[in-house]
C-alpha cells in the first residue's frame, strides 16, 4: 500500500471493510473510540455494523452493537445481504443486538443526576459476550432524552473515558449539525479517531464520500474517498490503494484478429495489458472489442463484455454479422455480456460493479464499450480519476483490458484522449475515410509498449468472414482505401511491368557489351602472339647467317694451308 | 378520590447506584414528599442497581436516580436527586393545588 505504515506500534482493530483498511493504515485504533459522523443516510449505522459483524466473523473479536434507534430484528433485516450469517454469529456469541428504547418527553428532571444505569447496562452487556468491539448508534438519540446539557456533557467525556479504560474498540456515530461535526462539539475532541462520511448529488447521480478528519497517533489517508454501499456492503476503492506494482507478463495473447497480430509484432496483446480503441461511430471499435473477447473464450478463459450502448442480444447480433459468434460462449458460461446505461448509477458504482463482476467470474479478458459513456454522467477530471482507477484494479487482478473510445469524426485522436493516454499499454486508431462516393475504414497502432509495433496504416475491410487488414495505398498527400485502392494497385502493377521489362533490356545489353569487349581482346591478345612470332624467327635466321660466315672462313683457311704443302716436296 | 382505594394507592420505585450523595438524597427527598403529600397511600421499593444491575436492564433504567410511578398507571418516571418537591409532585401528577382542591 501507498500509506506509509502508520507510524506506530498504534495497535489497530481491521473493519474488514475493502478500502477502509488501507486509509486508515490497518483499521481503527484498538482499544480507542472512534466517532462517525454524517448527516441522515450517510452509511454511518452501516459503517459501524459492518465493521462488528466483520471484526466477529473474520477476526473472532465478539461485538455488541447498541441502538438507540432501531430494533435489533430492523439491525438484521438491513444487512442480511452482507453475505455473513449475522444469526449465526449471534448464536456463537460473537455477537450481540442490544436495542435501549429512549421514552422521549415522558421523563422530568428534578435535580442532579447521571447515566449511570447506561454505564452498568453496557458493563453487563459486554460481560456478557466478552465484547471487544462495541457501537453505540447514535449518541445524539441517547441523549437527546435529557435535558441537562452540563450534565450531559460531562457523562458524555465519562462515556469514552469509561470505553477506553475497558479497553474497547469502540465506535460511536453522530448525526451530523450543522456547522460543527457533531452536537456537543466535544465528542471530536475527546475521540482518538474522527470518520465523516458525506453524499452529494451530481447530475441526478449520488456519490458517497468518507473522509479521516482525525486519528490520533497515526498517518492516514487524507482524501475524500468515494464509496458504495452495495449487495456486499460498504466498498471504498482509495484511489491511491493501487501501486504500479503489478505482476508483469511477458506472455502474448491474441487480438483475435490474425491480421491485427501481426501488425502488434506477430505476437497480440500483453497479457494484463490495457488496450485502448478509439476511433469514429462505426470505425470498428466495437468488433475489434468482441474478435478479443471471442479469441479469449476460444482459449477457454472466461471474459466479460460490458456494453455502455447497446443491449446484449443487440451486440450478438450485430457481431454475427462479421463471422463472430459470441453466443456460442454465453451458452458455455465462458462469456458474460453485461449491457447498463452509464447514466443508470454514479461513477463510483460503475467502477465497483465492473470491478466487482470482473472478480467474481475470474475473467481473464475484458472490455468496456465505451468508456466515452461516462461522458454523459460526469467531469471529465472524475472520468480520468475513476479510469484511472478502473484501469489499475484490472491490472492488478492480471486481466487484459481492451477498452473502446468514441472520438469526433474531425478530431485528432492523439489529442482527444491525451489524458488517459499514458494508462494505457497498447493504443490502436481507427478512422474513417470517405472518398470517391464510399466510406472505408483504416487501423494504426499508435502505440504498443514493449514490443516492435508496425508503423503502418492499414485499411481494415470487414465482411461475413471476420476482419481483414490490407495494405494502404498513399498517393502524395491522399490516402487511398477501397476502390480508389484497388485502381491504384493496378496502375502500380503496371508500372512495375514496365520496370521489369526495361530490366530485361538492360541486362540484354549488358551481356552484348560484354561479349564484344571478350572478342576485341581474343583479337590483341592474338596479335600480340604474331609479333612474338615473327620476333623470334628473325633472331634464328642472324644466328644461322653468322654461323655459316664462321664455316666458309674456315674451309678457306684450310684449303691454303693444303697447297702449301705439296710444292714443297719434290 | 374513590374509596376503594388499594391499599398502596401509590407504587414508587427508586433506582439507585450505591450511597452516593445523589442516591442518598433522593432517598431522604423521596420519604419527606411522600410523608408529607400521600400519608399512608403509598409503597416505595428502593432498588440499588448495584447489587441487581440486570433490573437496569429488564426495567430499562439509565439515570441515576430514576423514580418510577408504576401505580397508578400511567407510569412517569423522574430523574434526579428530588431536591425541587414541587416539580416532584407535578412529575408524579400530584400538584398540591390540586390534592388541597379535590
Amino acid at each position: 500500500m501507498e500509506f506509509p505504515a502508520a507510524i506506530t506500534n498504534l495497535p489497530k482493530a481491521p473493519t474488514g471493510i475493502r478500502g477502509l483498511d488501507d486509509i486508515t493504515g490497518g483499521g481503527l485504533p484498538r482499544g480507542r473510540t472512534t466517532l462517525i459522523c454524517g448527516g441522515a443516510g450517510c452509511g454511518k449505522t452501516l459503517l459501524a455494523f459492518e465493521t462488528l459483524v466483520r471484526g466477529a466473523a473474520l477476526y473472532g473479536e465478539p461485538g455488541l452493537f447498541v441502538s438507540f434507534e432501531e430494533s435489533p430484528a430492523d439491525l438484521r433485516m438491513n444487512v442480511a445481504n452482507l453475505a455473513i450469517d449475522v444469526a449465526n454469529l449471534e448464536q456463537r456469541g460473537l455477537l450481540l443486538l442490544e436495542q435501549i428504547s429512549l421514552e422521549q418527553g415522558e421523563i422530568a428532571e428534578v435535580g442532579e443526576y447521571d447515566l449511570e444505569g447506561l454505564f452498568i447496562r453496557l458493563g453487563l452487556l459486554i460481560d456478557r459476550i466478552g465484547a471487544q468491539r462495541i457501537v453505540l448508534d447514535t449518541i445524539e438519540t441517547l441523549f437527546s432524552a435529557f435535558g441537562n446539557q452540563s450534565i450531559l456533557r460531562g457523562e458524555l467525556q465519562r462515556l469514552f473515558r469509561w470505553l477506553r479504560q475497558r479497553g474497547l474498540t469502540a465506535i460511536i456515530t453522530a448525526e451530523r449539525s450543522g456547522q460543527g461535526l457533531s452536537r456537543f462539539g466535544i465528542e471530536e475532541f475527546v475521540a482518538d479517531c474522527v470518520i465523516l462520511l458525506d453524499y452529494r448529488i451530481t447530475e441526478h447521480v449520488l456519490t458517497r464520500y468518507a473522509r479521516i478528519v482525525k486519528y490520533r497517533g497515526s498517518s492516514h489517508g487524507v482524501n475524500e474517498y468515494p464509496f458504495t454501499i452495495g449487495p456486499h456492503g460498504i466498498t471504498m476503492l482509495p484511489i491511491t490503494s493501487f501501486t504500479l506494482r503489478y505482476p508483469v507478463s511477458a506472455e502474448r495473447i491474441s487480438s483475435g484478429f490474425p491480421d491485427l497480430d501481426h501488425l502488434l509484432d506477430g505476437g497480440g496483446y500483453y497479457r494484463g495489458s490495457t488496450i485502448l480503441v478509439s476511433g469514429p461511430t462505426g470505425s470498428g471499435k466495437t468488433s475489434l472489442g468482441a474478435s478479443f473477447v471471442a479469441a479469449a473464450c476460444a482459449r477457454g478463459e472466461p471474459a466479460i463484455f460490458f456494453a455502455f450502448e447497446e443491449s446484449a442480444d443487440q451486440i450478438v447480433r450485430n457481431l454475427r454479422s462479421i463471422g463472430i459468434d459470441l453466443q456460442q460462449w454465453r451458452d458455455r458460461g465462458l462469456l458474460q455480456i453485461i449491457s447498463s446505461r452509464p447514466s443508470l448509477a454514479g461513477l463510483e458504482t460503475h467502477l465497483i460493479t465492473l470491478l466487482e463482476a470482473v472478480e467474481q467470474s475470474g475473467a481473464r479478458a475484458v472490455v468496456i464499450d465505451p468508456i466515452t459513456g461516462f461522458h454523459t454522467i460526469s467531469r471529465p477530471v472524475d472520468i480520468t480519476t475513476m479510469l484511472f482507477r478502473l484501469f489499475d484494479g484490472l491490472k492488478s487482478l492480471g486481466v487484459t483490458t481492451l477498452a473502446t473510445s468514441l472520438t469526433n469524426a474531425g478530431a485528432d485522436p492523439a489529442q482527444s484522449e491525451v489524458n488517459i493516454s499514458s494508462l494505457v499499454d497498447t493504443w490502436i486508431v481507427l478512422r474513417n475515410h470517405e472518398t470517391n462516393g464510399e466510406r472505408n475504414r483504416s487501423l494504426l497502432v499508435l502505440k504498443s509498449r514493449g514490443m516492435r509495433h508496425s508503423n503502418q496504416v492499414r485499411e481494415l475491410v470487414m465482411d461475413a468472414h471476420g476482419l481483414r487488414l490490407v495494405e494502404i495505398y498513399a498517393a502524395g498527400e491522399t490516402v487511398l482505401i477501397g476502390a480508389a485502392r484497388i485502381a491504384e494497385q493496378e496502375r502500380l502493377r503496371h508500372e512495375q511491368e514496365l520496370h521489369e521489362r526495361e530490366a530485361i533490356q538492360r541486362q540484354r545489353r549488358y551481356a552484348l557489351q560484354q561479349r564484344l569487349l571478350a572478342l576485341q581482346i581474343e583479337a590483341l591478345q592474338a596479335e600480340l602472339a604474331a609479333l612474338d612470332d615473327e620476333m623470334n624467327a628473325a633472331a634464328d635466321l642472324s644466328e644461322a647467317r653468322a654461323r655459316a660466315q664462321i664455316q666458309s672462313r674456315l674451309a678457306t683457311s684450310r684449303y691454303r694451308d693444303s697447297t702449301q704443302e705439296g710444292s714443297d716436296g719434290r | 378520590m374513590a374509596d376503594e382505594a388499594p391499599e398502596y394507592e401509590y407504587d414508587l420505585w427508586l433506582y439507585i447506584a450505591g450511597q452516593t450523595p445523589k442516591s442518598l438524597l433522593a432517598v431522604a427527598n423521596l420519604r419527606r414528599i411522600c410523608d408529607q403529600y400521600l400519608h399512608n397511600r403509598y409503597r416505595v421499593h428502593v432498588i440499588d442497581l448495584h447489587h441487581e444491575p440486570e433490573r437496569a436492564i429488564s426495567d430499562n433504567i439509565l439515570a441515576i436516580p430514576t423514580l418510577v410511578r408504576k401505580l397508578p398507571p400511567p407510569i412517569r418516571k423522574i430523574v434526579g436527586d428530588l431536591s425541587n418537591t414541587e416539580r416532584v409532585l407535578v412529575g408524579l401528577d400530584l400538584t398540591p393545588r390540586r390534592h388541597t382542591g379535590s
